[in-house]
Formats: C-alpha cells, structure tokens, sequence
C-alpha cells in the first residue's frame, strides 16, 4: 500500500567494503571473526590484510577480550559475528572487559533481528539493544542504510571507545543520497511535521517515511526522526519533538521491552509526557523468509501507521 | 527387548541400515533444495550415526515422543536439523511429506531444532555450543533417578571451538555419569573452512581422554563400526565414566561435489546441482 519501491543495499556489504578501504588508512585495525567471515563479509578486509586479520573460530568469549587485550596495546580492534552470539553469549565480557574499562574496541554485528529469516529464533537478535545500552560506555549505532552504515563505521575507526554497531543479513532499503553526513548522537530529521512524530531506526526508517508521506497527502504533517546513534541518545531532539508534536510513535526490529520504545517512553516521561506508542516485537518469531515475519509482525508501513492512528486519537 | 523398551520397528541390520541413511540422505539434500537455505554437508557427515541411533541403537517410540523411558537424542550441532528431521520422519514420529516445509513459514520444522515445535525434538539449538551442556543435565536426572535411559549427543568438531563443550566434559567426568555418549562428528570442516586453519583444535582423542572421557575413534561412514561402537557404548559400563566416538567423517558425504568442499557447509543446491545428488544418491 503505501510501501514505494526504492533502490536495496547490503549494509554488511558496505561494512567489508568500508574495513577494507579503512585498513589503508588505519595501519592499527584489526579484524576478528567468530568463523563467519563469509557472512559477516570481514573476509573482504582479510583478503586486502591477511596480517591484521584473525580467524577466532566459534569462541565469542575469548574473542571479545582478547580484542580488549590489543586495544589496550594501541591496536583499533573490530570484532564480529551475529548479532546474538555477541551481545547473549559474549555479554559479561562486553562489559567488564570493553565497557568498564572504556576498550577500544569495535563490536560491529551482521544478522540482527527477525530478518535474519529461515534460521529461526535462534539466529533472531531481538534484544541486542537493549543489552548494549546497558553498557556505559558503549556508543551504539543501528545505521537505517548501507549508506549510513559506511559512514558509522568510519566514525567508529576515528572514535576512541567502544562502539556496539547493528547491521541485518538481507539488502535493506536506501533511504539516504550519496551527500548525506552522519553525525554520532544527533538524530536525523528526515521530514518535517507538527501534528505528531515517528521515531525509528534500522529497517522501520523507510515505512515511517512512507507513512509521513501518505499522510502529508491527506493534509497531516508527521515528523520522521532516523534514531541511529541509540547511545548515547538525542535527548534534545525527543523532548523537542513531543513539545512540538505532542505525540510520538516509535517503530524498531527488536522488543518493546529495552529498545527504542523504551528508552523514548522514559525520556518523555520524565521531561515532557505526551502519549508514546511503541511498535516493535514482543515474542520470539519463527523460521521464514525476513520480510514475511516483518509482515507478521506488523513492523511494516501499515503497522506503523496504525500507530500514528492511535497516537492521533490519544493526543485529542 | 524388553517390553518397557519400545524401538521404532524391528532394529535394523547393516545393509538395511544403509538403505535408510541413503533415503535420508536424499531427504537431506531435497530438504535444503526446497528450502532454499539451510545446511547440507555437516547434515551429510552425520547421516549414518544418525540412522544407526534412530534405526537400530536408540529406544525410543515414534507413537509417544515423551514417553519417561526413551534414550535422549541431541543435535548439538543443530544447523545439521535436516538429519534430525528425516530420521524422525523416516521412524515415523511425523509424515515424510513435512520434510518438504522445512524453514517455511509456519512449519514445525525450524531452521534450528526447536523443542517447543517438533516432537522428538529434545533441545532448542542453533546457538553452537550448548547440547553437551543439556546432555549432562538429562543424564545426570537418569543417575538420581535410577532411570535405564541413555544419552547421546552429537558435537561437531568446529562447535568444539567454544569453551561451554570443554566446560560440559569437565563437568560429565567431575560427576561420573556413565550414561551420556558424546560423539564428534569429526569432518575437519567448520563455517568459513578447515578448522586447522580457523581454529585448530587437535589432537581431539587426546584432548577427550585428558578430560576424563573414555575414548574410541570409528570411521563414521562404516556402519558396522557405527553400530559397534554405539552399542557398546549404549551398554552398562562397569565404570562411572563418560564415552567418547570420535567419528571421522566427510563433509557432504555422499554427493561428489559437496564432499570435503567447505562451501557447502550452508548453501542450498541449484535445480541441476540437485538432480545430479539424487542420481548419485541412487546408486
Ligand atoms: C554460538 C554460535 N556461534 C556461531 C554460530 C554460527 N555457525 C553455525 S554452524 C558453524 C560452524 C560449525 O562447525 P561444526 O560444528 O564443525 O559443524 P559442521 O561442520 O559439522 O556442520 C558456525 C560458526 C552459531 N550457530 N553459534
């Protein structure tokens, strides 16, 4: 329905292809794999500089603070896998080993959420940020494109401190132009709106773009905010919009419970209460193709929609 | 057999033990063909310890997948499901034509092993590294209990990177259960390609045995000794100790091009690819 056709890209694609052109430039990165390189796409780094790259097997745990243990000897650590096997499995070490001690290391995690598809809920990271906010300090980015995602990854090689950066199996759709200038910590207004705001990251930017549009067409103005940088939060930009707009739909691929929803509720409730709405899972999903379980989960333009239906009729 | 120990027909012998791994081995590749995903050669390598468990070794009942007294199963390697899965349809447990619904919306028949979606599905897998874990927990209720149970459980030798496999090994010997088979199907393989050069983790035998397992090595494509070696480890030991196959096998065993090719270890068959398997597999 109000879902338009636009260009898709791999934003893990665009993480290899990033790695491996940084490596040039940054004579101290280093890449480990937990023995899904060919997923994770760092294999593109290994082929340019087999010397900086370690295949780490399937041991998350050690991999994590091993990678504490370079950075802590000038190396620029990047560490991958699925997005589940690091933030569950590896979680302690995440935070004593990278959090608390402020390491320098760059955990940046392929196959997050349900789009991940046939291989069920295991694979499914539906938690993953709200694991990661927990983590002090963590900067954690869930870039909307393969655009924003080369861009963030970029900043995390220039940025001293841990970074958490969430990126999805299948090609996602293109939501920025080539000119578009990520910053950390300030959230991108996309389109312009008063009667009431959509908030999302990920792969819920383009159905809240979408919404925006539609309804623009039948006379009502809904800001979009790209919320990829979830720590540390614009706090600015959410307190404006439920000022301006007095309402506020949020749409993310993980749980309501931790994730963005959360985490807006919170910051509104406390410094500007206006009805909040969170579209996003509450349950484990099961093995199908990514987009038909982000249809049965209503984490499309339609559920979104609905939402600011609901969120409109609160706000009366 | 005694009455309280049903099994899945008549046990099979070896040339009728081949048949069925050849059958489930043809289910395996169709699995993943019509899938369009899913995990063909580490499925392969494990067919015929599999077959040998659920047609033979195993008492279990198809008609009553909780029954309090069957022998415990578990895929620890679960990406390896589409074996599981045709050895439970194959004995019966559901109808072979859900093989065809596999990772399809809606099937019970997941990605990963989902115990909460298929009977006679013991453990939810898919994150490496856990079955040996849940083995010694399901042997260890049979020890306080004074159950006849036994367990088994499938390790892959790249899933034998993660430190839980180590932990579970230490913790089988520490509590002295003699009634928990671990077997490592090992085909030298792993996700991105040998395991000598991802992580290299031989000698495995040696490594078993100085973990207080006690430990024999099979060629796990030769079904009289996969038998043997099951059925000896199914029996009554005369010693609180934990077994140990290491089983060498081949990766993609049984469709030439998938052997011993690490890119097969997740990737679905073209249309042609999948016809010249069966041809093979119908040999
Ligand atoms: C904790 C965890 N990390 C990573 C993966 C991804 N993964 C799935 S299978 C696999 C390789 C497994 O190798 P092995 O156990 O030897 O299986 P086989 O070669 O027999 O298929 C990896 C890395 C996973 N499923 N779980």
């Amino acid at each position: 329905m109000t879902t338009t056709a636009s260009p898709m890209a791999s934003t893990r694609e665009a993480y290899g292809d990033t790695l491996a052109q940084l490596g040039k430039e940054f004579p101290n990165i280093v890449v480990l794999d937990g023995d899904l390189a060919k997923s994770t796409m760092t294999i593109r780094f290994g082929k340019a500089y087999p010397d900086r790259f370690f295949y780490m097997g399937i041991q998350e745990q050690n991999m994590m603070v091993i990678a504490a243990g370079l950075s802590r000897s000038g190396k620029v650590p990047f560490v991958s896998t699925f997005a589940v096997f690091a933030t569950a499995r590896a979680f302690d070490q995440m935070r004593l080993a990278i959090s608390q001690m402020k390491a320098n290391v760059k955990v940046v995690c392929t196959h997050a959420g349900i789009t991940t598809g046939e291989d069920g809920s295991s694979a499914h990271a539906i938690e993953d940020i709200a694991l990661t906010n927990t983590l002090i300090n963590f900067t954690v980015i869930a870039p909307a494109d393969a655009i924003e995602t080369a861009q963030a990854i970029r900043a995390a090689a220039e940025t001293q401190g841990p970074f958490y950066i969430r990126l999805y199996r299948p090609p996602t759709p293109v939501v920025h132009t080539p000119d578009y200038k990520f910053t950390i910590g300030k959230a991108e207004q996309m389109r312009y709106g008063d009667d009431a705001t959509i908030i999302a990251y990920g792969n819920l930017v383009k159905p809240a773009l979408d919404v925006s549009d539609k309804l623009g067409k039948e006379g009502k103005t809904i800001r979009v905010l790209n919320m990829a940088t979830i720590r540390p939060i614009d706090r600015e930009a959410i307190v404006k919009a439920a000022a301006e707009t007095g309402a506020i739909v949020t749409a993310e691929e993980h749980l309501k419970q931790g994730g963005l929803g959360s985490i807006v509720a919170s910051i509104t409730a406390q410094e500007r209460p206006v009805p909040v709405e969170i579209v996003g899972l509450d349950r484990y999903y099961k093995s199908g193709t990514g987009w038909e379980l982000m249809a049965q989960a209503g984490l499309t333009a339609e559920g979104v929609e609905a939402a600011i239906h609901k969120v409109l009729a609160r706000k009366r | 057999m005694t009455p309280d120990s049903p099994q899945n027909g008549n046990p099979k012998n070896i040339s009728e033990l081949e048949a069925v791994a050849r059958q489930m081995r043809k289910d395996i590749v169709t699995m993943v063909f019509k899938a369009g995903s899913g995990h063909p050669g580490g499925s392969l390598s494990a067919t015929d310890i599999v077959a040998a468990l659920y047609f033979r070794v195993m008492r279990h009942d198809p008609k009553n997948p909780s029954w309090d007294g069957r022998d415990r199963f578990i895929l620890s390697k679960g990406h390896a499901s589409p074996v599981i899965y045709a050895a439970l349809a194959r004995s019966g447990y559901f109808p072979a034509d859900d093989l065809w619904t596999f990772r399809k919306m809606g099937s019970h028949l997941q990605g990963h092993t989902d115990a909460t979606m298929t009977p006679g599905i013991e453990l939810s897998t898919g994150s490496i590294g856990m079955g040996l874990s849940y083995g010694v927990g399901v042997s260890l209720a049979a020890k306080l209990d004074s159950k006849p149970y036994h367990t088994f459980v499938v390790v892959g030798d790249g899933e034998s990177n993660e430190g839980s496999i180590w932990e579970a090994a230490a913790s089988a010997n520490h509590l002295k259960l003699g009634s928990i088979t671990a077997i490592i199907d090992r085909n030298r393989m792993q996700n991105d390609g040998f395991g000598a050069d991802i992580m290299n983790m031989e000698p495995y035998p040696d490594k078993w045995r100085a973990f207080g397992w006690e430990t024999w090595e099979i060629d796990g494509h030769d079904m009289s000794q996969v038998v043997e070696a099951l059925e000896k480890a199914r029996m009554p030991r005369n010693h609180p100790h934990p077994v140990a196959i290491v089983a060498h096998t081949t990766k993609g065993k049984g469709v030439s091009f998938m052997e011993n090719n690490p890119d097969w270890h997740g990737k679905a068959p073209t249309p042609e690819q999948h016809k010249q398997a069966m041809e093979e597999l119908s040999k």
